[in-house]
């Protein structure tokens, strides 16, 4: 084995000491102590320079974008679709009117649901979905399900917490209509085999919305090689703003869906008789948008360009593989998820100890995870566990704030004994 | 038992221990281990119609009403919460609806547990203070009636 410290200190192309000055949360403390923050899988914090182009747009551009013809509404336009053209790069979509923009996943994986889901799925139909879903790819299923009389399936989920594969070509039928998976576990960090199951679904002529909250700011996004009809994306899990994601979906697909919210920006002609539709991507992008969180999302992932996926994986990658060796060392210590491709999350329990009481002592000791069932109840009664101490790791995390993780552990370990 | 001391002594008694903690860890260590010296709830009371269900830990809640006073057990399933469960149910079982229902149980804000009552410790802690008011309400609706 190659020496986790040597990857994890000596990567040329990454200083982690760099990067961590450009996030002004890290220099805080929290109950006296520095903050150690490993709850990125909930949200990331934000590089400076996202924080600045939020402020700027405030102090020199605001306006309402795509109608005004004064300056600012140009500027403040022009930044705006600039994000739409930088996403498109991001995720090399082919073409830009395929990025629209949302308040998030959630509602991406909403909108698809209640219009392309509403329009296709019929009385008997079937959706499939995985058994690690957050509850945001679940919900909107169900509710199209309640309202056509269909039927959701789930491809079962192995005590590694990988998707049994052999189980999901059996569960297609005729009836399937619909493929909706995560691409990387929020509560495991499994990364599911998504071209493999895109390719299996194609071939049964099935569409595929993959959920992309926890993958697009950790693996290298590539919807046209993936072939995915629909994926989705939410900015501030990529160091941007809150409020803000993109729903990615196939030009032809997003062309023939119904709107899914009606009002200003969406049009082309109102009377009282008959309305048209705007063109894409605006059909789906009805009332003035997140417009300042937008246009900062841009620079978060310009910053995530400019640091390099390629070597924020690798470092997210060492640190998580030290973390799992030194946390699963310590006595009565049980990992959750141990797939072998994984994202940066690591996921336990501990003997006898509720994961809320490990909470509450790491946030004394400065340490910020998160606890519990994670938006995936079902996940949780698979693996028969109230819930589990997850500690996720972004680009700025270092060797000594797991180290201090798992001396927090053992000593939380000793006070619950 | 009999509430030989009003609400407001069992707080000032529960603060004046807490005063001769140094360190959260002590005042945690304490609480632990009030939690797991509660007395467990019978399993037969483990059951939806008497759980509050917090967002990651649960609370289950009984009141029984003897003599004009009302009498709280309780359980959970993370120590924790138990332990500060078990503080309640000390400053406030064995006294009347009133009683209950005016207590500003301020001990929590003093002993620097005020944190968990706050809305985003989603443990079942502040329903629970909510609930054993709410028990206390209804008993006084019933005495009354």
């Amino acid at each position: 084995m190659v020496s986790t410290d040597i990857n994890i200190k000596k990567s040329k192309a990454f200083d982690v000491a760099e990067i961590r000055k450009k996030f002004p949360v890290l220099e805080r403390k929290v109950k006296g102590r520095d903050l150690v923050y490993f709850d990125n899988a909930a949200t990331a914090q934000k590089p400076q320079v996202v924080i600045d182009a939020l402020v700027r747009y405030y102090h020199q551009y605001n306006a309402n974008i795509h109608r005004g013809i004064h300056s600012l509404a140009e500027e403040a336009t022009a930044a705006f679709e600039a994000t739409r053209d930088t996403v498109k790069e991001f995720i090399n979509a082919r073409h830009r009117e395929e990025i629209i923009f949302t308040r998030g996943v959630t509602e991406g994986i909403n909108l698809v649901a209640a219009t392309y889901g509403r329009q296709h799925i019929k009385e008997g139909d079937e959706i499939i979905i995985t058994g690690m879903e957050h509850h945001s790819n679940i919900v909107p299923w169900q509710l199209v399900c309640e309202e056509k009389k269909a039927v959701l399936k789930i491809i079962p989920v192995d005590d590694n917490g990988d998707l049994v594969m052999d189980d999901f070509e059996k569960l297609i039928t005729p009836k399937t209509k619909i493929v909706s998976i995560v691409h990387a576990s929020n509560s495991l960090g499994t990364i599911n085999p998504v071209k493999e199951i895109i390719e299996i679904a194609h071939r049964h002529n099935i569409v595929v919305l993959v959920d992309g909250a926890q993958s697009s700011v950790h693996l290298e996004i590539d919807v046209q090689d993936m072939d995915c009809d629909f994926f989705v994306i939410s900015s501030h899990k990529v160091y941007g703003p809150t409020g803000v994601g993109v729903l990615y979906g196939k030009k032809e697909l997003l062309e023939a869906m119904p709107p899914y919210m009606g009002g200003g920006e969406m049009i082309k002609e109102v009377t009282f008789e008959k309305t048209t539709y705007n063109d894409l991507p605006y059909k789906f992008e009805a009332g003035t948008p997140n417009i300042a969180d937008t246009v900062a999302f841009k620079a978060a992932l310009d910053f995530v360009n400019e640091t390099g996926k390629e070597n924020i994986r690798r470092h997210e990658e060492a640190l998580t593989k030290y973390a799992m060796e030194q946390l699963s060392a310590i006595e009565g210590v049980r990992l959750i998820g141990t797939s072998k491709h994984k994202t940066s999350v690591v996921s336990f329990i501990v003997d006898g100890a509720h994961p809320q009481d490990m909470g509450i002592l790491l946030d004394n000791y400065g340490i910020a995870v998160r606890t519990g069932h994670h938006c995936c109840q079902p996940l949780m009664n698979r693996f028969e566990i109230p819930g589990t101490v997850r500690a996720s790791f972004a680009m700025y995390n270092t060797k000594e704030e797991v180290d201090e993780l798992v001396k927090g552990v053992g000593k939380a370990i000793k006070m619950l004994k | 038992m009999n509430a030989v001391q009003t609400i407001q002594e069992t707080e000032d008694e529960i603060t004046e221990e807490f005063s001769l903690f140094d360190t959260w860890e002590d005042k945690y260590e304490y609480i632990i281990d009030l939690g797991k010296k509660l007395e467990p709830l019978d399993t037969k009371y483990k059951i939806d119609e008497y759980k509050i269900k917090g967002c990651q830990s649960q609370v289950w809640l009984i009141a029984n009403e003897k003599e004009g006073r009302i009498f709280f057990k309780a359980d959970s399933d993370a120590v924790i919460v138990k332990g500060l469960v078990s503080m309640l149910i000390r400053v406030l079982s064995g006294h009347t609806p009133k009683e209950i229902l005016d207590a500003t149980l301020e001990f929590i804000d003093k002993i620097g547990m005020k944190n968990h009552l706050a809305q985003t410790r989603s443990n079942g802690l502040l329903s629970m203070v909510k609930q054993m008011k709410n028990y206390a309400l209804a008993y006084q609706v019933k005495m009354n009636g």
